[in-house]
């Protein structure tokens, strides 16, 4: 019993190891901002929720009390995640001084969100203004 | 064999943080930098968390939530300021 939960704990600290790693080296290796985002918010938010289950079962195998702090710290950064990508990315795409030319391509037909209407959407015009609201004043 | 895992575990995200601090000090844009800050304090929780399993505590769990409240919020305002240049509007 001791060795399994050994094993159990030192494989999810290897896998949350790993898995932070490759988020980090996501970020610092790939090429623009919209890509960059995928490291950190998928790669690093699991292997940090791995790490704290490594926590969590290694509280209940030491001192045989489950500890639930662990699971709160996870599921507020599995919720908050997808927020900080959507600020980050919002705010990268309304600094741009030319959003027609400066962006990176979406590697689909539509062009990115607030600048260009879906396809099968029933708008003639985005939701939001083409120039960044910071040059009206 | 935890103590290797925990090693392991250490070096990855010790090496994480220092390319996290790359990608903040080479930019190019300002979102790039708040993104790497943000990074950085997830990088920060997981270290607190493998330092807390290594001394066999539990005292760092408060300390671990705290880091991920305050790095949310100071992510959301950055952003906020950068996007409107007023956070509270």
């Amino acid at each position: 019993m001791d060795f399994l939960a050994e094993l159990l704990i030192a494989a999810l600290i290897v896998f949350g190891g790993v898995f932070g790693l490759v988020g980090s080296y996501g970020l610092a290796k790939l090429p623009d901002l919209m890509t960059r985002l995928h490291g950190p918010t998928k790669a690093t938010t699991l292997g940090v929720g791995s790490v704290l289950m490594a926590s969590m079962v290694f509280i209940l195998w030491d001192k045989g009390t489950l500890s639930v702090h662990e699971l709160l710290v996870t599921i507020f950064l599995l919720l908050t995640a997808p927020i900080t990508a959507n600020f980050i990315a919002k705010s990268f795409l309304h600094r741009q001084a030319n959003p027609e030319t400066d962006l990176p391509p979406t590697g689909t037909e539509c062009g990115w969100a607030s600048f260009d209407v879906p396809p099968d959407s029933d708008d003639d015009e985005p939701n939001s203004l083409t120039i960044p609201r910071r040059n009206k004043g | 064999m935890i103590t290797y895992a925990l090693f392991f575990g250490f070096s990855c995200f010790a090496v994480g943080l220092l390319l996290n601090l790359f990608r903040l000090a080479k930019g190019p844009t300002v979102a790039d930098r708040v993104l790497a800050l943000d990074t950085m304090v997830i990088n920060g929780i997981a270290i607190l968390i493998l330092y807390g399993i290594a001394k066999g505590t539990t005292v760092y769990f408060e300390a671990a939530l705290l880091f991920a409240m305050v790095g949310f919020i100071s992510t959301v305002a950055y952003c906020r300021f950068i996007l409107r240049g007023d956070i509270i509007e």
